[in-house]
């Protein structure tokens, strides 16, 4: 990632997300500077590669900027509302501005006529805000629309660190509103796929934050006349977590990397595998490492080690992802095991 | 937030070369291990066979990264990486020529004289010349720096007395890099050095050590009063320590470290079928998604071998993540299947698990232990 742009999106999320700002969110509140400075700052618009509203930022910069999303654990669905913008461009349609979220579930139908949306989909990153960008199955073949604020209704929710996760209940008369197909080579797993990828990423930033604030912390508190940091105990526990930090972030380059190839599904369900389970351990270690601190409120870690909890269960957990890879190595057999997962 | 936490693996870039070498030691090795038995290929990097180790030396597949002036074949660190994963994943017998190619030629080519090269990387790199690694000793494992093996300089060379432990295929080997104490003082790390020894050197004796298997692989090797000549001494007297050290790096990242249990891995998908069961199913796509992650780690090490980069710290990373995915495998696959472990089997899983499971616990001891390992990369996260 180029330097000046990293050092923007720092500049950016470090200026408008402190623990404040972090602990209004969970309360309810929208940051609306900080979206606002994100959005100024073309951010959403990051995922869509060439044409009139692209950045002109590499893919794998793109996912450097939901990485730094994660380190800083911003409460606002940027990754979302990238990966909606990229899908309206690749199908044909006007990116949009404000939060955004791509719904595809095959929960949504339309009836005969093809005019009538409706269906009831659980768990909507930041669905009581965000304009949704509908995935929809019509004549046989995958549309997508961009719906806004209209057509649906929304019971709130969250997930456990606070973050929206509305069920939606849509009635959408489609003759209101502009449908393309869906482009070649999407459809509907290689969505949930591509936000799969958008949580190895945010994963990846926050199992970094959170590992340098457990080196920190372990290195300011003294017990037994020492910092902890200073006890081999502490100091294994510590390398099993940059360890798993350091793996996470290899499996996170590699959903991006695969993104970029078109979606490569294999590469993205072992990478949210790894980083699903990477996020559980690491934030196991963090808490153990920080004591009773890392239960305050006030202390930023549960920000991220929350978030974590959440994020590997998003966009498919360990056992929908391996157990997808899994039925595809099964098939081809044990004397293709190899070379299948050299191809991964 | 003060600290800073940044370990990276760099991505590699895709390299067509490779991708053709890879296909091109796949179709080999098919046919080389047609009717090797799934026991034996459980051996991994211990199967030791000089046929296979000089069939391979003759297609250029030892020694690829040393100039060919000396036998080598000036290929890349990355194009040796296919080499030595698609090797250990197919299980072939490279235990001959394994410790010459991945530490000891190239300590040779760094440090040898220029008659020593000219003499022995060729032999090496034809897979007729054979190493082993004298660090080891009988009171020296993890704090290697303890090592009380001493060279003594006489009139025309060095005089070596001492012992080396857990020597792997010194029965075997040609040559052994021996690890040992040059100077006396108090410096813990300083005051040791690398030799070139020839083992037909009168003075050493080779003793087996029989492995709980039963196996010959480890020796006890004794020196006494051993002469060596004064080229003998490989790199600057006194910088072993700093020596050994790099030459781990090599030891430390490589495939072998996540590939050892592979063939307990082919042989539970064979049992299982094309079908198997979910828990099954969910088992094999969450080895792979680890292996694959591993992979790319152990992959970015060679990139980084291949630009000079220290890569110490990655490749304690990888050597320690390796190590738990290798001992995680055979304990998976025994509670998936219904079969013994058993040696003399028929069955491919049964036999090889009961090699596999015997020989998991050193996954996490060869080559510098778990806590050796997190102990570096403590050190590599500045708390040490």
């Amino acid at each position: 990632m180029s330097e000046i742009l990293s050092s923007m999106v720092t500049r950016v999320f470090a200026d408008h997300c402190s623990d404040a700002v972090a602990l209004r969110a969970e309360e309810g509140e929208w940051p609306e500077a900080l979206w606002r400075t994100s959005e100024e700052a073309g951010l959403p618009l990051a995922l869509i590669e060439t044409g009139e509203h692209s950045l002109g930022v590499p893919v794998e910069d793109a996912f450097q900027i939901v990485r730094l999303a994660g380190k800083f654990a911003v409460p606002v669905p940027l990754p979302e509302t990238m990966l909606a913008n990229w899908l309206l461009t690749r199908s044909g349609l006007e990116p949009q501005s404000g939060p955004l979220v791509a719904v595809a579930n095959p929960a949504l139908r339309t009836d005969e006529s093809g005019t009538r949306l409706t269906g009831e989909i659980p768990s909507v990153p930041w669905g009581r805000r965000a304009g949704v960008v509908a995935c929809f199955e019509r004549s046989g073949m995958l549309h997508v629309a961009y719906l806004g604020r209209d057509g649906f209704s929304v019971r709130e929710g969250t997930n456990i660190a606070r973050e929206p996760r509305d069920r939606l209940v849509f009635d959408v008369d489609l003759n209101r509103t502009a449908v393309a197909p869906l482009p070649a080579g999407v459809d509907g797993i290689r969505l949930r796929a591509a936000g799969a990828a958008l949580r190895c990423s945010q994963i990846a930033g926050a199992l970094e934050s959170i590992t340098a604030m457990t080196i920190d912390y372990t290195g300011q508190r003294v017990q037994f006349g020492r910092p902890i940091s200073k006890f081999q105990a502490v100091q294994q526990n510590l390398a099993v977590l940059a360890g798993q930090a350091a793996a996470a972030s290899s499996a996170a380059d590699m959903a991006a990397e695969a993104f970029a190839e078109g979606i490569r599904l294999c590469a993205i369900a072992a990478a949210k595998t790894f980083a699903g389970e990477a996020a559980g351990v690491a934030a196991g270690i963090a808490h153990q490492m920080h004591g009773a601190m890392g239960f305050s409120r006030e202390y930023a870690l549960h920000f991220r080690t929350k978030r974590l909890w959440s994020w590997r269960e998003e966009y498919g957990n360990e056992t929908e992802w391996s157990t997808w890879l899994g039925e595809g190595l099964a098939s081809r057999g044990a004397d293709q095991l190899w070379a299948e997962i050299t191809a991964i | 937030m003060t600290a800073s936490f940044d370990i990276s693996f760099p991505a590699v870039p895709v390299s067509p070369e490779a991708d053709t070498l890879r296909l091109e030691v796949r179709a080999f090795l098919r046919e080389w291990l047609r009717d090797r038995e799934p026991i034996k290929k459980a051996e991994s990097w211990n199967g030791f066979d000089p046929a296979f180790s000089r069939a391979i030396g003759a297609r250029g597949w030892i020694g690829m990264r040393w100039p060919k002036e000396y036998g080598g074949h000036g290929r890349s660190a990355l194009e040796r990486y296919v080499v030595i994963e698609e090797m250990l994943a197919a299980g072939a017998p490279v235990a001959a020529h394994w410790f010459a190619d991945r530490q000891s030629g190239p300590a040779l080519l760094r440090y040898g004289t220029e008659a020593q090269r000219r003499e022995i990387l060729p032999r090496i790199a034809r897979g007729e010349c054979y190493f082993a690694v004298g660090m080891s000793e009988p009171d020296s494992g993890s704090d290697l720096a303890s090592v009380r093996t001493r060279a003594v300089d006489t009139a025309d060379g060095f005089v070596v007395n001492g012992t080396k432990l857990w020597t792997s295929f010194a029965h075997h080997a040609h040559y052994m890099i021996l690890f040992c104490k040059t100077e006396s003082g108090e410096d813990r790390h300083g005051g040791t050095s690398q030799f070139l020894v020839d083992l037909a050197t009168p003075g050493i004796e080779i003793r087996p050590i029989l492995m709980l298997t039963g196996e010959h692989h480890f020796n006890e090797v004794v020196l006494r009063d051993v002469h060596l000549p004064k080229d003998a001494l490989l790199g600057k007297r006194g910088d072993g320590w700093n020596q050994v050290m790099s030459e781990l790096s090599f030891e430390r990242s490589g495939p072998e470290r996540f590939l050892s249990s592979f063939t307990v891995l082919v042989e539970l998908l064979r049992e299982l079928g094309p079908r198997p069961d979910a828990r099954s199913t969910l088992a094999i796509g969450r080895i792979a998604a680890r292996m694959a992650v591993l992979r790319r780690m152990s992959h970015s090490v060679a990139g980084m071998l291949e630009a000079s980069k220290d890569p110490a710290l990655q490749a304690a990373i990888v050597k320690d993540l390796g190590a738990v995915l290798e001992q995680e495998i055979p304990e998976i696959a025994r509670l998936l299947v219904n079969v013994q472990p058993d040696p003399d089997s028929l069955n491919g899983l049964s036999a090889a698990l009961a090699y596999t499971i015997q020989h998991a616990p050193s996954f996490s001891i060869r080559g510098g232990t778990r806590e050796i390992l997190r102990g570096i990369i403590a050190r590599g996260l500045g708390l040490r």
